[in-house]
């Protein structure tokens, strides 16, 4: 199935770096990442009076063939950052890379050539499907689009997709509306599938579906991933899907990333204020466990991203915050090997802990 | 001593096409001061019953075809069927004896009227108190909930508020005519888990100050384990598993409550390489039940279970079961 991406890979490779042993490793490469929303009034002559900043500055490394989960809260940034990552919306500054392409410099015909790379699937499952096509034809139009398919080579394609996906052949005539929300959610991977993508990000894929579904698509995925070695950035609220399908863990608070881990270690040992209460506000399905359980309760709510506070962004809300976290800005550092944080009381030694 | 118990609700809607089976007998009690946790997924029937209660569905299409719910006052001597009520007595338990916080905190609240106005609304009609005396005990309920700077938020409108502060302005609502029985319908869906903990500590807290009897209807599992005393599983419109919190979480007895449990991924604790899903989807509601509804998706299902509806059993103290098995 890597035919035609390792065509693309060698099309935009030309200069792999030295030795290239290390190059399968780093897929995905976000440097600095800023999208900035400008905020305008005026009617007739718009000004520009701020700008909110949905994702301010935000680095890290996808590697080949695993899962990144990206949680946080509502308006943290985690959507906008899969979509300035995909240059579905352009970044405001910073850099990304696909293996060693920069794609926020590509123009718009050579990121098309890329496309076929790298998918999305969205949080809705419905509103992402064309209402008036039927399956086959949602499923078949990136083939269309991407005019190196021959025709028969489509109509096998669809019929292999929807197997693949837990469907049949039998409903590539239907339409969106006749399926149940886990359906059409397959229905998306289908498409998403299409063009053999190496790296997709998921946006809340399973946030709208109902338990016993969301365990049915968290498998799929994970059957995917391993069939096909698919990379994905998994952006979800719902901490404990997060933990059990990805491989590292980024936090996001106010368009900036708090801490980032190996799964097993974040959850083990949290080290930022903020990723302590998270995980201690994740309500657990165990009576007796609850009971027991000290919690973090944060005060108050997400300060605006149009006007974040000074110094670290957590420290309105945050039960250890001193002096220093309201003045200034937390550098994002390694404190342990391969666990970052971005926080001035955080060290490998556990300070910072709240509980 | 039950302060309601709910008999036997049968509700359909009446559509084009066809009649949708929402509730099929939905049986179960409410312990003064207690809470009773309502899980089940979308379509299963936990708001339909509780809005049946309480009269909100629109009728047509929706109609009660049979059942009883009797709510009990002044310590179980008198006991009338909210079913049976005229428009007029229904106002009175609406609000005043039995509150209401729904999901959507936002299309729930009135858009033009200051949050204060909408608590004092309630105070005025329930309890007679005067505009000045309404004013007086509604700020007093918005400090309450925990709403910061209360004597200026009274006279905020909705939009003013943050998803989370808007939830609490429903909670001083629901409380606001010192009700007995408090029904909270997917409280905190729709917030953030941060927020989600604030919001169930402060109903915890109302609920142990008050002495309520709380119906707290969720999806989610997690929220159920911390904060409810029993549960009680909807499947397709009817009860399959009635039990305390323990109980239900480490014996759970019938296929579909296991396989919700099985479906979760642990936080933490152990943690197997793939989720146990229920395969399949939840029943067409249209079609008629003869038979246990979850026989298409249930791993167990033999001969029987395909040609008798099981009766909702007693298997252990306490502990319902809507099984063969």
């Amino acid at each position: 199935m890597t035919g035609k991406t390792g065509d693309l890979n060698k099309m935009f490779n030309n200069h792999q770096p030295n030795g290239s042993e290390n190059a399968g490793d780093v897929m995905i490469r976000v440097e600095n990442l800023k999208k900035y929303f400008p905020i305008v009034q005026g009617v007739v002559w718009r000004r520009r009076v701020g700008a909110v900043k949905a994702v301010d500055g935000i680095s890290f490394n996808i590697n080949k063939g695993e899962t990144l989960g990206v949680v946080g809260e509502s308006g943290c940034g985690k959507s906008t950052a899969g979509r300035a990552i995909l240059q579905l919306q352009r970044p405001s500054s910073g850099r990304v890379y696909i293996d060693d392409t920069e794609l926020t410099t590509l123009n718009k015909a050579s990121l098309r050539r890329l496309r076929p790379r790298m998918q999305m699937i969205f949080q809705d499952s419905y509103d992402s499907l064309n209402p008036r096509q039927s399956v086959g034809q949602i499923i078949a139009e990136p083939m269309v689009i991407n005019g190196t398919y021959t025709r028969s080579r489509i109509y096998d394609r669809i019929a292999e997709l929807l197997e693949l996906v837990g469907l049949s052949i039998d409903h590539a005539g239907r339409f969106p509306h006749e399926f149940s929300g886990g359906q059409r959610q397959r229905i998306n991977i289908a498409r998403a599938l299409a063009l053999e993508p190496d790296f997709i990000v998921c946006d809340e894929p399973i946030s709208a579906l109902d338990i016993s579904i969301q365990a049915q698509v968290v498998n799929l995925f994970q059957d995917l991933q391993r069939d096909l070695n698919l990379t994905y950035l998994f952006i979800a609220h719902d901490l404990s899907m997060v933990q059990h399908i990805s491989n590292r863990v980024a936090v996001m608070y106010l368009g900036k990333i708090m801490e980032l881990a190996g799964r097993d270690d974040l959850f083990a040992n949290p080290a930022h204020p903020y990723t302590q209460s998270l995980i201690s506000s994740a309500p657990f399905p165990d009576p007796a466990l609850e009971r027991k359980r000290k919690r973090i309760t944060l005060s108050g709510e997400v300060p605006s991203p149009a006007n974040p506070p000074a110094g670290c962004v957590f420290h309105t809300r945050c039960p250890v915050a001193e002096k220093i976290c309201a003045v200034e800005i937390p550098a994002y550092r390694e404190i342990m090997k391969s666990h970052f944080a971005a926080c001035h009381l955080a060290d490998d030694q556990g300070a910072g802990k709240i509980l | 001593m039950p302060i309601l118990e709910v008999k036997n609700l049968v509700t359909r809607f009446y559509t084009i096409e066809g009649v949708v089976h929402a509730l099929n007998g939905v049986s179960f009690d409410l312990e003064e001061g207690e809470i009773l946790g309502i899980v089940g997924e979308s379509g299963s029937g936990k708001s339909v019953a509780m809005m049946s209660l309480l009269n909100l569905l629109p009728m047509p299409p929706a109609r009660i075809e049979r059942g009883k719910a009797l709510f009990y006052e002044n310590g179980g001597q008198d006991s009338v069927d909210l079913l049976t009520l005229t428009k007029a007595e229904r106002r009175r338990v609406r609000g005043g004896k039995i509150g209401y916080i729904f999901q959507d905190a936002l299309s729930a609240l009135n858009p033009v009227m200051t949050v204060g106005r909408q608590i004092g609304e309630s105070l005025m009609e329930h309890l007679g108190l005067s505009g000045e005396d309404a004013k007086h005990r509604a700020v007093e309920l918005l400090e309450h909930v925990g709403i910061p700077g209360a004597e200026k938020r009274y006279y905020n409108y909705p939009h003013q508020f943050s998803g989370g502060m808007r939830q609490r302005v429903m909670i001083a609502i629901a409380i606001a005519c010192d009700p007995k029985i408090v029904i909270a319908d997917e409280p905190t869906t729709a917030l953030d888990v941060t927020v989600q903990a604030q919001i169930v500590e402060l109903i915890k807290r109302l609920q142990e100050e008050l002495r309520l009897a709380v119906i707290w209807i969720t999806h989610d599992l997690g929220v159920v384990a911390g904060i409810a005393d029993r549960v009680l599983v909807m499947y397709a419109g009817y009860p399959v598993e009635i039990s305390l919190v323990d109980d239900l979480y480490n014996n759970p007895v019938h296929p579909y409550t296991k396989g919700l449990l099985g479906a979760l991924p642990g936080i933490g604790g152990k943690r197997a390489g793939r989720l146990e899903s229920i395969e399949g989807a939840p029943p067409d509601l249209l079609a008629k039940p003869k038979h246990c509804q979850f026989v298409w998706r249930c791993p167990y299902a033999f001969d029987r279970c395909r040609n008798e509806m099981p009766e909702l059993v007693e298997i252990a103290p306490k502990h319902y079961t809507k099984c063969f098995l």
